[in-house]
């Protein structure tokens, strides 16, 4: 028999499709009958960040060219609706009373071209009375003017509502030899996935809403939907086409797309809608957005005995998912991979006239990581010890069983020096400390800086296990419903391989259903690093059970016992043990059972927990002094995920991660004028890195399989961003820090890097 | 990020394509490689009631030895001009810099003669045609008639081209025997400068273009002055910001820009690439 097909580098069986004809997304659904005749939704959107809104006139635009309706929020007769993290936060989903950030719609024009749509912006004629914009954080937090008056505050939440304590201050480092603050912006930064967001919606004649969605959670999408439309969930029906990139940004349904239904039903008609880019940078959710004031104090020796951190959390103008991740994802990661005696971590989110922020590949856990590492860094330089050395005296022993931080976050298993002196080693960073040190003497313009971070992060922590139905059909080949949401990852072929290692059907006849409410109802979509430890486990396990269910038929039609049969894997059919001349394929069981139900079986499989996948990066960057700009040179990346299902797939994780965590320490940043005016809503102004800008990273495998699922996984696909963001910051403080530089915060831009040496000689 | 309506003309050579711009005035724009004209359109910062179309006039698109200069198309793509065998020998500056425009999918579109007439002090060959002392040769209703680089561009996106002339040739000197650099500093590698620099340099005669330092491209000659007088090269090079007026924008602050524009023009100066 052939070896196990889990472990190997299988290619994707999504590949061909995508290089070649290309994916179906919302807007390629040109030949759906439901859609035949559907008008386009363009939005009108607020150009100014926050105001109240003084009159609306759409006199003018609904008699242009192809116009079929103009509708603002009284017009649909939109009710406010509350936050589900505050609920004396309201809005309806076209601003009617006020509107708190540029790009928030306020008007909806249907057309019969998606260009007329857009020629009849500039004729909605929308009066403000202009409001002072609160861009700044701090400013907002002390303003007395208020985006939501019912809060009371612009502070929308705060970990002590929870029962958490406040930080103390600076008598909690009483009895530390050393102490050292930071300043830190974890700066806002934009998802950019290569698909914006897009949608359609049509009424069926049974009343049913059908709504196409470009998502990563359509079960989510089921219940918004159906209280915007008014009608019980039963009535509406979601499907997903292929989705181009969500980086958690589409975990969420936005009012745009909620309003589709509404507007069909007002125009009776089916309506499409698709953002432009321009559009997109500014509607999409943001993410990051932090401001982290840290104290870290401990021992001449290096060790740290005392962290302090208070997270301001900028939310942007809705209390949306933005808003809870700091409590919930930054606070139970503060402690990171140090056994820290005595932590103090509060949580403060704060509404802003800016882009509502939401999750980003990684959601509040590198932002944990980067207040972490940049605060052992500091700390490092306090006590004049490597930074490397400090973080190894820190460090939480191996542990093999469940370790509680002093935070109260139980994790999972980890082995931290291990990953530490794996990549020190892969990378060579005795080499590069010499090539450094040899820059360093020959005052050259090129410096050398090195980055270290070690990191812990959590995944699986949304839901607590996930759906999975394997089907077999007439032919033999294999259906499987997943409630998990590929957009990018490749849940199409790692699924498959779960499927085949129990059934040894081959992967070329498996097929993979998501997406879409009717056949998948039960399902947590894709975020937070979830899928293979939850979606791929509960296909793996119910794929076990179809077999058991199979052995049973087989036994009937081949009058033996079911303790007898086994499962020949290589050929796919099943017979006494003994006896394998005669045997039954899959096919023959399927037609068997064809009659009463089929060869089927579906499951809820729960997990005991989230995990918490651990790792170590070092980044290697050149700094040319002359000029502060930064170039990557090298990146090392050992990020342990557990059992790895296709090391091909992981490394096409941590690639994307790491140039994504990279980005952000050097290039991004959503920035807005003093007026609230987003200056980066392009691909021009906005830096999203490209792979010239990028080293090729070198990937170090490390497998500590955990307890919690059947198949020993945890999540990959955030790692990246966890532990490059601070490594690569690191690295160019690290560069310049003989100038006496402690500290530059990211993205770590070229006039920044220069100013920082300037200010420091 | 989708124009507003407009009309669509094609011309089939320079003299159809003047007729058709005096016939409908100002309302018109040339359409040459698009990259400059079609994302101002599609962010609506322009809205030419008519695209006169001028990317199929075939010759306008050569590169030429024409004796003591190099003759170029209007009509010639960045990816010509970079990969040009004349250029290489006689005019390399040129063909370093064009192979520094956007990405490759910009250089196979984008046409010099559309750069140049787009007048964008942010794009990098009206600098270095300014450094190279280049003659740009222009048609209108009445003929032709050449405009010195130093006298063309007049403001912001403004050039001395009259609404109904079209830019057909650039004359380049040959510039055997210098040396040359062109240092061009940006975030990512398809960015435009937030500085950029050509210069070249022969014995005590130089030229010194700079990028984005100003609303229109800037022709550093104080830095020519200096080196002309024996200054250093490291000397001169302090004087680089000396004519120009840049501003401060999301990417650079305007003294973050002088200073770069010091460094990259010694570094430019200093390089010994003939």
């Amino acid at each position: 028999m052939a070896g196990s097909i889990l472990g190997n580098r299988v290619l994707r069986k999504e590949d061909p499709k995508f290089l070649t004809t290309g994916g179906v997304y919302v807007d390629d659904l040109l030949d759906e009958p439901a859609l035949h005749g559907a008008l386009h939704v363009t939005y009108v959107r607020s150009t100014v960040a926050h105001g109240n809104i003084t009159s609306i006139d759409t006199s003018d635009a609904v008699s242009m060219p192809g116009i079929v309706a103009v509708f603002t929020g009284k017009d649909l007769g939109l009710e406010f609706v509350p936050s589900a993290y505050n609920p004396a936060a309201t809005r309806t989903l076209l601003a009617t009373d006020k509107v708190r950030f540029v790009g928030e719609p306020v008007v909806a024009i249907v057309s019969e071209t998606r260009e007329e749509g857009e020629d009849a912006i500039d004729a909605v004629i929308i009066d403000y009375d202009v409001l002072p914009a609160l861009i700044d954080l701090e400013e907002a937090m002390a303003s007395t003017t208020l985006l939501y008056e019912a809060c009371g505050s612009n502070v929308v939440f705060d970990s002590m509502v929870l029962g958490l304590p406040d930080n103390t201050g600076d008598a909690y480092f009483a009895d530390c030899e050393v102490v050292a603050k930071g300043r830190f912006i974890n700066q806002r930064v934009a998802p950019c996935p290569l698909e914006v967001r897009g949608a359609a919606a049509a009424w069926g004649k049974d009343g049913r809403l059908t709504q196409w969605l470009s998502t990563q959670h359509a079960q989510g999408a089921v219940a918004p939907l159906a209280a915007t439309n008014g009608v019980d969930p039963s009535m509406v029906h979601v499907k997903t086409p292929d989705v181009g990139g969500g980086f958690g940004a589409k975990i969420g349904a936005y009012p745009e797309e909620l309003l589709l239904g509404v507007i069909a039903k007002r125009v009776g008609t089916p309506v499409r809608w698709r953002e432009t880019r321009s559009e997109s940078m500014v509607g999409l959710g943001h993410g990051r957005a932090q401001l982290q004031y840290v104290t870290i104090g401990g021992k001449r020796d290096g060790t740290v005995t005392h962290y302090q951190f208070w997270a301001i959390q900028d939310s942007g103008s809705w209390v949306d998912m933005g808003t809870i991740l700091a409590p919930f994802m930054t606070r139970p990661m503060s402690s990171g991979v140090y056994a820290i005696p005595n932590i103090e971590c509060r949580t403060t989110s704060v509404v802003t006239n800016t882009t509502p922020t939401v999750a980003y590949r990684g959601a509040g856990r590198p932002e944990a990581t980067a207040a972490i590492e940049r605060a052992m860094d500091i700390f490092a330089l306090e006590v004049g010890m490597d930074a490397v050395e400090v973080r190894r005296k820190n460090l939480i022993p191996k542990f093999l069983s469940p370790h509680t931080t002093v935070i109260g976050q139980t994790y999972d298993v980890g082995d931290y020096e291990t990953s530490l002196n794996k990549v020190l080693e892969a990378a060579d960073y005795k080499g590069w400390r010499a090539k450094q040190k040899a820059a360093r003497d020959s005052g050259a313009a090129k410096q050398i800086g090195i980055g270290v971070s070690v990191y812990v992060e959590i995944t699986g922590g949304v839901g607590n296990g996930e759906s999975a139905k394997v089907e077999i059909q007439d032919n033999g080949h294999a259906l499987i419903y997943t409630g998990t949401s590929p957009h990018g990852q490749g849940h199409a072929t790692s699924w498959a391989m779960l499927a085949n290692e129990q059934t040894g059907i081959p992967i070329e006849n498996i097929e993979l259903v998501w997406g879409d409410t009717d056949l998948v109802p039960i399902g947590t979509g894709t975020m937070g690093s979830r899928s293979l430890q939850q979606g791929g486990n509960a296909v793996f396990a119910v794929a076990a059970e179809l077999v058991n269910k199979a052995k049973s038929v087989a036994a009937r039609l081949l009058e033996a016992s079911e303790e007898d049969i086994v499962l020949d894997k290589d050929s796919g059919s099943f017979h006494v043990a003994g006896t394998p001349a005669v045997a039954k394929t899959w096919a023959e069981l399927a037609l068997a059972e064809k009659q009463s139900g089929g060869l089927v079986h579906s499951d809820v499989i729960n997990v005991s927990g989230a995990t918490f996948p651990f790792g170590a990066h070092v980044a290697v960057v050149e700094v040319d002094v002359e000029t502060g700009k930064v170039t990557h040179i090298a990146h090392t990346a050992c990020d342990d995920a557990g059992k790895v299902l296709n090391p091909m797939l992981l490394e096409g994780q941590i690639h994307g991660g790491v140039a994504q965590g990279a980005a952000q320490a050097l290039l991004e940043e959503v920035s807005y004028d003093p007026d609230g005016n987003p200056i980066t809503s392009n691909l021009a102004d906005y830096a999203f890195i490209s792979a010239a800008e990028l080293p090729s990273v070198t990937v170090v495998h490390m497998e500590t399989p955990t307890p919690v699922n059947l198949i020993g996984a945890k999540g990959i696909g955030e790692s990246g961003t966890i532990g490059a963001t601070p490594a690569v910051q690191s690295a160019v403080v690290d560069a310049v820090s003989h100038f006496g530089v402690k500290h530059i915060d990211m993205p770590t831009t070229a006039e920044k890097v220069w100013a920082a040496i300037q200010s420091a000689r | 990020m989708i124009p507003a309506p407009f009309d669509y003309k094609r011309a089939s050579s320079a003299a159809e394509a003047i007729s058709l711009v005096g016939e409908y005035g100002e309302d018109a724009k040339f359409l040459a490689g698009g990259h400059s004209l079609l994302p101002l359109m599609k962010l609506r910062l322009a809205q030419p009631a008519v695209l006169i179309d001028i990317a199929r006039i075939e010759d306008l698109s050569y590169i030429r030895d024409a004796g003591n200069h190099i003759a170029i198309g209007a009509m010639t793509r960045h990816m010509d001009v970079e990969k040009s065998p004349i250029l290489a020998e006689h005019v390399p500056l040129l063909a370093f810099a064009a192979s520094h425009v956007g990405d490759p999918q910009v250089r196979h579109r984008g046409t010099i003669g559309g750069s140049i007439a787009h007048a964008d002090s942010a794009s990098d060959l009206p600098a270095t045609t300014l450094a190279l002392g280049a003659t740009y040769v222009v048609q209108g209703p009445n003929g032709t008639r050449e405009i010195a680089a130093a006298d063309f561009y007049v403001g912001f996106l403004e050039s001395a081209l009259a609404p109904d002339e079209m830019l057909t040739e650039i004359r380049v000197p040959k510039m055997n025997g210098a040396t040359w650099g062109f240092q061009k500093f940006n975030r990512r590698a398809q960015d435009w400068a937030i500085v950029g620099v050509a210069a070249w340099k022969r014995g005590t005669e130089s030229g010194v273009g700079l990028v984005n330092m100003g609303s229109v491209p800037i022709l550093a000659t104080s830095v020519a002055k200096a080196i002309a007088g024996g200054a250093s090269v490291s000397d001169a090079a302090k004087l680089a910001g000396a004519e120009a007026e840049p501003q401060s924008d999301l990417n650079a602050s305007a003294e973050y820009r002088v200073h770069l524009a010091e460094v990259l023009v010694r570094r430019a100066l200093e390089s010994t690439s003939k």
